[in-house]
C-alpha cells in the first residue's frame, strides 16, 4: 500500500515526528457563504414536492415530508422563533428522541444565525441544568410529557430559560405552566410573524456565513462534565464533503436515524451528509421499533457506535444457540468459510478458487439470510465510531458480507478524521486520515490532527479550548496512538488510560475489555491493574456485568429460576458460565495481560449513576472511586466481598442492603468437564 | 405529498356524552339469585361520569356478578340498572341483550384473558370497532369505495388506541404468541376500540409481576385522566386500589357495606370486619 507523504516533520508542531497526509485530493473547500438552511432551500428548490426528505413512521405508516413541506415548516418555526425573541448568537436546546421536528428546531434556528444544542432525551437533573445554564438556553424545545415533566421539575434552578416548546401535547393538555407552547402554536404564530415582516427571514437566511457556529455538541464526557463544543457550518460540511469523497453517497441513499441527535455521528450524517448529498432520513416510530424498522427500510448508509454491532452480534448468537443442531452446524461451517475469505481480503491476499465457490454456497445459504434478518441486506456504507470495537465483532461482519470500517475521531473534529479505506478494512487500525485531514503523531505518542473539520472552541472556556487546539491549527486529541508501516492509524486508548504490564509491554484497558466483551453473556467489562494504575496492582482484574437478556435466555433455558439481575449474577452457575468466557478470552490474551481475578457486579453501569456515559463509555474516573472496596478486594486474597446498597422503593422509603459478590480467581478456575451447549461463537 | 403535522390525537375515545361528575350508570336495589344462592342482595352503586370506581370485596362477595349483571350476562331478578345517555334520558340494561349493551357504550375486559389468540393485535382491535361498522357483509367483501374507505378511517381510530397503549412494536404479532402482561394491554385496547362510555376491567392486575402491574396501573389512570373514559375496576391487589381509584364500593356476601373514597373507605369498621373477621374487629 502506498501512502501520502511520510516522514516531513510538521512546522512549528512540538514534538511531531511526522504527519500522515490522505492518498486522496482534497474535496472543493466550503464556500464562505454556504450554510445548512441554504442547503435545505436548494433541495427545496429543486425536488419541491416530489421527493421525499424526512420520512417517519406514525400509526404503522411511513408518513412522508417533502423537500418543499420540510422547508416552509423550518421557516415557520423560524418566525416562530424570532417571534419569541431568539436573536442570532442564540443557542436553542432540543431535548427528544429523533422526530422531525428536531431537524425543524435545528434548522430554525441555523437560519436565524443561532445553533443549536442537543440533549441526550435519557438526560436528568444536573446534566440538564449544566448544559442549559451554561450555555444559557432561553428557548428548549422538548419532545413530550416525560421530557416536560423533567423541565418542570428542574423549573427554579434553570434561569436564563423563558420558553418550553413541546412537539408531542398528548398527556400535555391540562397542563398550566405559562412558559409551555406548543409546537404547531408557535408554528401558527410564526406564519402571523411572517405576514408583518415579509422577506425578513430571506435576509437572515442570506446573511448566514459558513463560519457560524451551527451546532453545539457536548463532549462524550468520560473524565469530566460535558463540555460544549462549537461546531461551524463549515466544519460540518467540509466532514461530510471529505467523507464523501472516499465514499461517496447520492440522493437515492437510504438512512435510518435512531440515534441521538445530541451525538455528533448522527448530526454528521443527518445534516452534514445528508444535506448536501440530498437523500430521505427515515425516523422509527419508538425506540422499541427501531430494529424492525430499521429491517423495513434496509439503509445503504449506517453509523454506530460498537454498542449497536455488538447487540446485533449478540442477538445472532442467541438465535443461533437456540436453534437446532443441524441448523447450528450448517452456519457454523458457513460462516467458517467466509470468515476465511473474509480474513484473506482483509490481509489482501488472493482468495483460492475452491474458497470461491464455497463462499458463494455460504452465501446463499448463511451470510444473506443473516443479513437480511438484521436489515444489512442493502447496506454499502457502514461505520462503527465513538469507541473500539471488537477485532472479533469486525470479523463477524466481514464475513457475513458487511463491510464494516471503523473510523476515529472526536467531537472536537466532527466525529470523523480517520477512516477505512474499501478492500484495506484490518480490524486492528483504523485507517487512514479522510482527504484534507492531516494526521501527526507526538513525541509522547499523542495523536495529533489538523483539518477544517476543527471545532471552533468550547462555549465560554477559553482555557480548555487552548488547550485542545495549538497555534498551528493541531487538535490534540488526547488519544496514544501509532501510525503503523501501511500508513493505518492504530488507536490504543486515551493516553491516561495506556499502562504497562509487567512484563513492560504497553497495553489498554479496553483491548481486553473488549475480548471479553465479545462473550455474548457480557455486557460491560471493566478492567483494572497495570503500571500506571497505582504502581504495585499491575496483575488484571476485571469487574464484569452480565447481560441480562442472553444470561436470562441461558438461564431459562438450563431451568434455573431467578428473581432480579442482582439474584441473577450471584448464582454459582452464572460465575461458572462467565468465567468459561473470562477463560475463553483469556486464551487470545498475551500470557502478562491476562485476568487473574474477576467478580459480577450485582447491578448494571448506569448513565444515570454516571458510571458510563450516554454513549456508553465506561468513566473509569468514577468506578474506580465508588467501586474502591471491590478493587481491593480484587487485589486482595478473598474469595468473595460484601457490598453495602441502598435501595430505593418507590413510596420513597429506603432500605440498605448487604450482597456478597464472590471473587473468582483464574488460576484455580476449572472449566466445565462437560461440554456445555454455548451460545454459538463466531471463534 | 399530505404531511400530518400535529401530533395530537384526531379522536376521542370517550364515548360519553355527559357532564363530568353527574351520574353515568346507576345500580338500584339489584338483586341475583341461583337458585337458593343469593350472590347480590339489593345492591346500589352509582358510577359518575369520569371517575375511576373499583369494586372490592372478600372472594364469592358478588363483584364478578355485579359486572355481569352490567354488561348483561346475568340477568338479575330485581332492581334496576340504568346508563344514562345523555342529561335527559337514559337506558336500562337488566332487560337487554349483551351485544346491544356494547352498542350502547359498556365495554369490557375480562378476567381470563378473550382475545383471538391466532389473530394479531391490529386484528384484535380492529375487531373492538366492528359495532361501529356501518356496511354490509357484501360491500365489506368488494373492499371498494366506501367499506375501503370505513376500513381506513376505523384503522385510524385503532392506530390511535396502538400508541396509547405502546404496543407498537406488537401490532402485527399474533396474540397468543404475546406475554400475558402484553394480551392483557390488548384485551383493554380493544375495549377502548369501541369508544365506551363506561369501561368494566375484571381484574386487569391479576396474575402480573410488579412491573406489569405498575404499567396496567399507569395505563387505568391513562385512560381516565387523558381520555376521560369512566372506570369500572375490581381488583385484589388494595395497593393499587387505594392508589389509583377515586371512589370504592366495598361488597360482602351480596351486600353493599359502602361507597366512598379511598380513605373513608379504609377506616370503615365494616370493611375492616368483612377483611379480616368478626374476631378481629
Amino acid at each position: 500500500m502506498s501512502a501520502g507523504v511520510s516522514g516531513t516533520a510538521a512546522q512549528g508542531t512540538p514534538g511531531a515526528v511526522r504527519v500522515v497526509r490522505p492518498r486522496e485530493p482534497a474535496p472543493e473547500p466550503v464556500a464562505d457563504d454556504v450554510t445548512f438552511p441554504k442547503l435545505l432551500y436548494a433541495l427545496a428548490d429543486r425536488y419541491g414536492d416530489d421527493r421525499v426528505a424526512l420520512q417517519e413512521k406514525r400509526y404503522g405508516i411511513w408518513q412522508p415530508m417533502s423537500w418543499a413541506a420540510y422547508r416552509a415548516r423550518v421557516r415557520d418555526f423560524a418566525h416562530g422563533l424570532a417571534q419569541r425573541g431568539v436573536r442570532p448568537g442564540d443557542v436553542v436546546a432540543v431535548l427528544g428522541d429523533n422526530r422531525p421536528e428536531w431537524l425543524i428546531s435545528e434548522l430554525a434556528a441555523q437560519s436565524l444565525g443561532a445553533c443549536v444544542v442537543g440533549l441526550y432525551p435519557t438526560s436528568v437533573g444536573e446534566e440538564i441544568v449544566h448544559i442549559l445554564s451554561h450555555a444559557q438556553v432561553r428557548v428548549v424545545v422538548a419532545e413530550d410529557q416525560e421530557q416536560v415533566d423533567k423541565l418542570i421539575r428542574l423549573w427554579r434552578r434553570l434561569d436564563s430559560v423563558e420558553t418550553v416548546i413541546y412537539y408531542d401535547p398528548r398527556g400535555l393538555e391540562h397542563y398550566t405552566e405559562y412558559y409551555l407552547v406548543e409546537f404547531t402554536a408557535v408554528e401558527a404564530h410564526g406564519r402571523e410573524y411572517e405576514q408583518d415582516h415579509p422577506e425578513w427571514l430571506d435576509g437572515q437566511v442570506a446573511a448566514g456565513r459558513s463560519d457560524d457556529v451551527a451546532v453545539i455538541c457536548t463532549t462524550s464526557g468520560t473524565t469530566a462534565r460535558p463540555k460544549l463544543a462549537m461546531l461551524s457550518h463549515r466544519n460540518l460540511l467540509s466532514m461530510g464533503r471529505s467523507l464523501m469523497v472516499i465514499d461517496p453517497l447520492g440522493p437515492r441513499d437510504r438512512y435510518v436515524s435512531f440515534l441521538p441527535f445530541a451525538w455528533i455521528g448522527e448530526q454528521m450524517l443527518t445534516l452534514a451528509c445528508g444535506l448536501q448529498a440530498g437523500f430521505t432520513i427515515s425516523f422509527p416510530e419508538e425506540a422499541a421499533t427501531a430494529r424492525s424498522d430499521l429491517r423495513e427500510i434496509g439503509p445503504d448508509v449506517i453509523f454506530s457506535p460498537p454498542r449497536i454491532w455488538e447487540d446485533m452480534l449478540s442477538s445472532v448468537q442467541v438465535r443461533i444457540g437456540e436453534a437446532g443442531w443441524l441448523k447450528r452446524a450448517a452456519f457454523g461451517l458457513g460462516h467458517r468459510i467466509a470468515g476465511r475469505v473474509a480474513d484473506r481480503r482483509a490481509r489482501g491476499e488472493r482468495v483460492r478458487p475452491l474458497d470461491r465457490v464455497l463462499q458463494l454456497v455460504a452465501e446463499v445459504t448463511v451470510s444473506r439470510p443473516v443479513r437480511e434478518q438484521l436489515g444489512l441486506t442493502r447496506v454499502r456504507r457502514c461505520y462503527t465510531g465513538g469507541a473500539p470495537l471488537g477485532p472479533d465483532v469486525f470479523r463477524f461482519f466481514h464475513a457475513i458480507g458487511v463491510n464494516l470500517k471503523q473510523i476515529y475521531g472526536q467531537t472536537e473534529i466532527c466525529g470523523i478524521a480517520v477512516a477505512h479505506r474499501n478492500g484495506e478494512v484490518t480490524f486492528n487500525t483504523v485507517g487512514g486520515p479522510i482527504p484534507s485531514t492531516e494526521l501527526a503523531i507526538a513525541d509522547d505518542g499523542e495523536i495529533l490532527l489538523r483539518s477544517p473539520a476543527v471545532f471552533q472552541g468550547y462555549y465560554r472556556n477559553e482555557e480548555a479550548s487552548r488547550a485542545a487546539v495549538d497555534e498551528d491549527g493541531w487538535l490534540r486529541t488526547g488519544d496514544a496512538g501509532f501510525v503503523d508501516e501501511d500508513d493505518n492509524l492504530v488507536v490504543i486508548d486515551r493516553a491516561k488510560d495506556v499502562r504497562r504490564a509487567p512484563d513492560g509491554t504497553q497495553f489498554s484497558p479496553a483491548f481486553i475489555e473488549n475480548k471479553i466483551k465479545f462473550s455474548p453473556y457480557v455486557e460491560e467489562a471493566v478492567v483494572f491493574g497495570g503500571e500506571a494504575d497505582d504502581s504495585v496492582r499491575s496483575d488484571i482484574t476485571a469487574m464484569i456485568t452480565i447481560d441480562m437478556a442472553t444470561v436470562g435466555a441461558w438461564a431459562e433455558r438450563e431451568h434455573i429460576s431467578y428473581t432480579t439481575y442482582t439474584d441473577l449474577a450471584q448464582k454459582p452457575v452464572v460465575y461458572q458460565l462467565l468465567g468459561e468466557e473470562v477463560h475463553r478470552a483469556n486464551k487470545d490474551l498475551p500470557e502478562s495481560v491476562r485476568v487473574r481475578r474477576f467478580l459480577l457486579l450485582h447491578k448494571q453501569l448506569d448513565p444515570d449513576d454516571e458510571e458510563i456515559t450516554r454513549t456508553r463509555k465506561v468513566r473509569r474516573g468514577v468506578i474506580s472511586k465508588r467501586y474502591t472496596e471491590l478493587i481491593d478486594a480484587l487485589y486482595g486474597a478473598a474469595d468473595s466481598v460484601t457490598v453495602r446498597t441502598t435501595i430505593t422503593y418507590q413510596d420513597g422509603t429506603t432500605a440498605e442492603r448487604k450482597i456478597d459478590l464472590a471473587i473468582v480467581t483464574m488460576d484455580d478456575f476449572a472449566p466445565a468437564p462437560k461440554r456445555r451447549r454455548f451460545a454459538w461463537s463466531g471463534r | 405529498m399530505p404531511t400530518v403535522v400535529s401530533r395530537a390525537y384526531r379522536h376521542d375515545l370517550n364515548g360519553s356524552r355527559l357532564q363530568p361528575g353527574t351520574p353515568q350508570l346507576e345500580i338500584d336495589d339489584v338483586a341475583l339469585r341461583f337458585n337458593g344462592v343469593h350472590a347480590l342482595r339489593g345492591v346500589s352503586v352509582d358510577v359518575r361520569q369520569g371517575e375511576v370506581h373499583a369494586i372490592i370485596g372478600p372472594n364469592g362477595a358478588g363483584k364478578t356478578s355485579l359486572l355481569n349483571c352490567i354488561s348483561g350476562l346475568y340477568r338479575p331478578q330485581a332492581g334496576s340498572i340504568r346508563l344514562n345517555t345523555s342529561d335527559a334520558s337514559s337506558r336500562e340494561l337488566t332487560t337487554t341483550r349483551p351485544s346491544r349493551i356494547t352498542r350502547w357504550g359498556v365495554a369490557r375486559a375480562f378476567q381470563n384473558i378473550e382475545l383471538f389468540k391466532h389473530m394479531t393485535v391490529l386484528d384484535n382491535l380492529m375487531l373492538g370497532r366492528h359495532v361501529h361498522m356501518k356496511h354490509s357483509v357484501w360491500r365489506s367483501f368488494v373492499y371498494l369505495g366506501p367499506a375501503r374507505r370505513q376500513e381506513i378511517a376505523h384503522r385510524e381510530l385503532v392506530e390511535e388506541v396502538v400508541d396509547f397503549l405502546e404496543i407498537q412494536a406488537v401490532r402485527n404479532a399474533s396474540v397468543g404468541a404475546l406475554p400475558y402482561g402484553i394480551q392483557k394491554r390488548v384485551e383493554v385496547g380493544r375495549a377502548l376500540c369501541l369508544q365506551p362510555a363506561v369501561l368494566l376491567l375484571d381484574e386487569p392486575m391479576a396474575g402480573m409481576n410488579a412491573e406489569e402491574k405498575e404499567d396496567m396501573a399507569r395505563f387505568v389512570l391513562d385512560v381516565n385522566a387523558l381520555a376521560g373514559i369512566t372506570v369500572v375496576l375490581i381488583e385484589h391487589d388494595m395497593e393499587v386500589v387505594m392508589d389509583i381509584c377515586d371512589r370504592i364500593s366495598v361488597l360482602d356476601f351480596g351486600r353493599k357495606i359502602t361507597t366512598g373514597p379511598p380513605d373513608e373507605v379504609r377506616g370503615n369498621d365494616e370493611v375492616i370486619e368483612a377483611y379480616l373477621g368478626e374476631e378481629a374487629a
